[in-house]
């Protein structure tokens, strides 16, 4: 079994699962899937400059180097992600706070929510 | 000229970036007294002043940027001294400068309506704004595709917290929906970018579009579907059928100077299929030539009719004008699916005009809501608003725009459209389209502008002016006179956007002003990367890549 098949299929998976995770009506478990989206994005970047065995990560005398971009380029969206996803957990617990529910649509399934959009325009 | 002038004006590319970003962060560094505590204080006003000091400085280097850029120079600004394609340049093209242009333009006076007494209902919202000015400078002006999405992000983030100034319930609901729908966007962007890069090993936008034409067919496939990924991310931004469906909650919920603000945000979204789909992968890409031509032009115009239909549906204000912002975009990238230089002319001009009415009209709709008591936007009966004849004549003006009326820019954009689109085998569709939207646009606006304004119940309480100082009407009238201004100078304007259509069909010039920078032309590249094959060698300089 080739490396390549196995880091696609292992990416395939992590997106599969956060998929599903994104799709779940709670703010935690889209939260948590939104941070698995993330990693299954960051290797699939990391990836794009093909898998190299035995290769040095910059530079090396005379040796084969690996593909040096992708890796500063996934940094760059590590740190991004990172930062949003801290965002993303913090707005989750105030919208809980405010709202008295951790669903997205703002208020349980079943119960109708009061859309007074105009109430705190007055 | 003396020499720190003209030093100065070489960096004149970065400083619409840099100079918000020192704005925020020194307004960061001056605190927030808490919001609402400090209205009406000392550091209020200062941090006020601060702020539209740089909007307003901001906005005179973008008119400078524009009017190099109007000479027909394209202006290369290799950030570090790095040459393309290793280091990332910002490339101010006739383009990237009119984007500027227009957003400084329009953040002036939403900066000076936001001061009326929204910038008081929560915390940091002038460093916010800032940032979120750093964010669209950078978009427009960046040569490079990854640094776009660091700019994308830059912008997105600022417009999270914004979009929930001023909290509330249902701010925060749609503000989490939002912030979530971008987040799925931005790992989508990167999964385009990952599949672009592994084609071409370039993500220069000026190297990009030399690389893709010599792509081979089963290269070409792949690399379309990263295009299309592409288009899925961008339309989401721009709120494109069917990615549009945020975009009425989040702008309806959120502040009128925000949802302004706003307006130039779904126009990232067109710029971005402009630079990419349009011109990147135009004519001459060879196999990845045109990819989304099949899709751009029936799901623009989709959304055309789902945006006017929701128009006609909506039952508040702001939700009839963030629908008309849907349809608007439908109507500009109906012009750029239709691939040529005169439609993609028409498109920047109807960009122009619709943004600037969008802007408009958001903030109306706070002024006149605000005058109607606990009915607020809603559209049905309820007390006279306190200042008719203003107010109406100021709604009046932008719906006849909005709607394209003759003499306004309106008219002359959607018949731009129609003009450039005559030529076309889509023709019938586009005006169609175009046509109906506008009829249906008007019966939209005329309903809504009669129970605003005739179809009042008797008026029991005192008139209430309140929110509406001169300071926020000012602002209003200033984005509406700007509309004016665009229709008075429709023939300049309308020579602006020719040369920008024909400026970007030449992707040549483009290629050898971005790569050609050094003396000795191209750069020696090894790309795309292929260690394991072969020996790596660094053909000569002078070798065509």
């Amino acid at each position: 079994m080739s490396l390549e098949f196995l880091v696609a299929t292992g990416i395939g998976a992590v997106t599969a699962s956060a998929i599903y995770l994104m799709l779940r009506g709670r703010t935690w478990p889209v939260v948590l899937g939104l941070s698995l989206l993330g990693y299954a994005v960051n290797v699939f970047i990391f990836a794009m400059g093909r898998l190299w065995q035995d290769a040095a990560p910059i530079l090396a005398e005379g040796a084969h180097v690996a593909d040096p971009l992708p890796q500063a380029l996934v940094l760059t969206a590590i740190v991004i992600g990172f930062a949003t996803t801290g965002f993303v957990v913090e707005l989750a617990l105030r919208t809980r706070n405010d709202t008295g529910t951790d669903h997205v649509d703002g208020h349980e399934p079943g119960v109708t929510g009061t859309p007074h959009r105009t109430e705190d325009r007055a | 000229m003396n020499p720190e002038f003209s030093s100065l004006w070489t960096h004149l590319p970065i400083l619409p970036v840099l100079l918000p970003l020192f704005t925020a962060a020194a307004l960061l560094l001056m605190g927030d007294g808490g919001g609402q505590a400090s209205h009406g204080g000392t550091l209020l006003r200062r941090r006020r002043l601060l702020s539209l000091g740089s909007a307003v400085l901001g906005a005179a280097l973008a008119w400078g940027l524009l009017w190099q850029a109007a000479q027909g120079t394209l202006t290369v600004y290799p950030l570090g001294g790095w040459p393309a394609p290793y280091g990332i340049v910002l490339v101010v093209d006739r383009l990237s400068a009119m984007m500027l242009a227009l957003t400084w333009t329009i953040a002036v006076p939403v900066l000076w309506y936001a001061t009326g007494g929204w910038d008081a209902h929560g915390r940091y919202f002038h460093a916010l704004y800032q940032f979120q000015l750093m964010g669209l400078s950078g978009a427009f002006v960046t040569g490079d595709l990854f640094n776009l999405f660091v700019f994308f992000e830059v912008l997105l983030i600022a417009s999270y917290v914004l979009m929930v100034h001023g909290q509330g319930r249902e701010r925060m609901r749609a503000g989490l929906q939002y912030v979530v729908l971008n987040l799925v966007a931005s790992g989508l962007f990167l999964i385009g970018l990952a599949l672009v890069y592994a084609l071409t090993g370039t993500l220069n936008m000026a190297d990009l579009a030399v690389r893709v034409a010599q792509l081979d067919p089963t290269q070409a496939a792949l690399f379309k579907t990263g295009a299309m990924v592409l288009l899925v991310v961008f339309g989401l931004k721009a709120a494109i059928a069917p990615l549009y469906l945020w975009l009425p909650a989040t702008y309806a919920a959120t502040s009128a100077p925000v949802a302004a603000l706003f307006a130039i945000m779904t126009k990232v979204g067109v710029y971005s299929i402009i630079r990419v789909h349009a011109v990147i992968l135009g004519e001459d890409a060879g196999h990845a030539a045109l990819a989304v031509q099949a899709w751009l032009l029936p799901v623009a115009l989709t959304t055309t009719v789902l945006g006017v239909l929701g128009a006609l549906a909506a039952h508040g204000l702001a939700r009839l004008v963030a629908y008309l912002t849907v349809a608007s975009v439908g109507t500009i990238l109906a012009a750029v699916g239709l691939f040529t230089p005169a439609a993609l002319s028409a498109a920047l001009y109807y960009l122009l005009h619709s943004t600037l009415i969008v802007a408009a009209l958001f903030l109306l709709v706070e002024l006149v809501a605000s005058q109607r008591g606990t009915a607020g936007d809603r559209l049905q009966p309820a007390a006279p608003v306190a200042q008719p004849f203003l107010l109406g004549l100021m709604t009046l003006l932008g719906a006849a725009s909005a709607a394209g009326l003759p003499p306004l820019p309106g008219f002359l954009g959607k018949l731009m459209v129609l003009q450039s689109a005559a030529a076309t085998p889509a023709h019938a569709w586009v005006w169609a389209v175009v046509l109906g939207a506008g009829f249906f646009t008007l019966v939209g606006l005329a309903r809504a502008g009669s129970i605003l304004f005739w179809n009042v119940l008797p008026d029991t309480s005192p008139h209430t002016p309140a929110g509406s100082s001169a300071r926020l009407t000012t602002a209003t009238l200033g984005l509406l006179a700007l509309s004016l201004v665009l229709a008075a100078a429709a023939a300049p304007v309308k020579r602006y956007t020719d040369a920008t259509a024909a400026q970007l069909a030449d992707q040549g010039a483009y290629a050898r002003a971005v790569l050609d920078s050094l003396e000795g032309g191209r750069i020696p590249s090894t790309r795309p990367y292929r260690g394991g094959e072969g020996e790596v060698r660094l053909p000569a300089p002078g070798d065509s890549p």
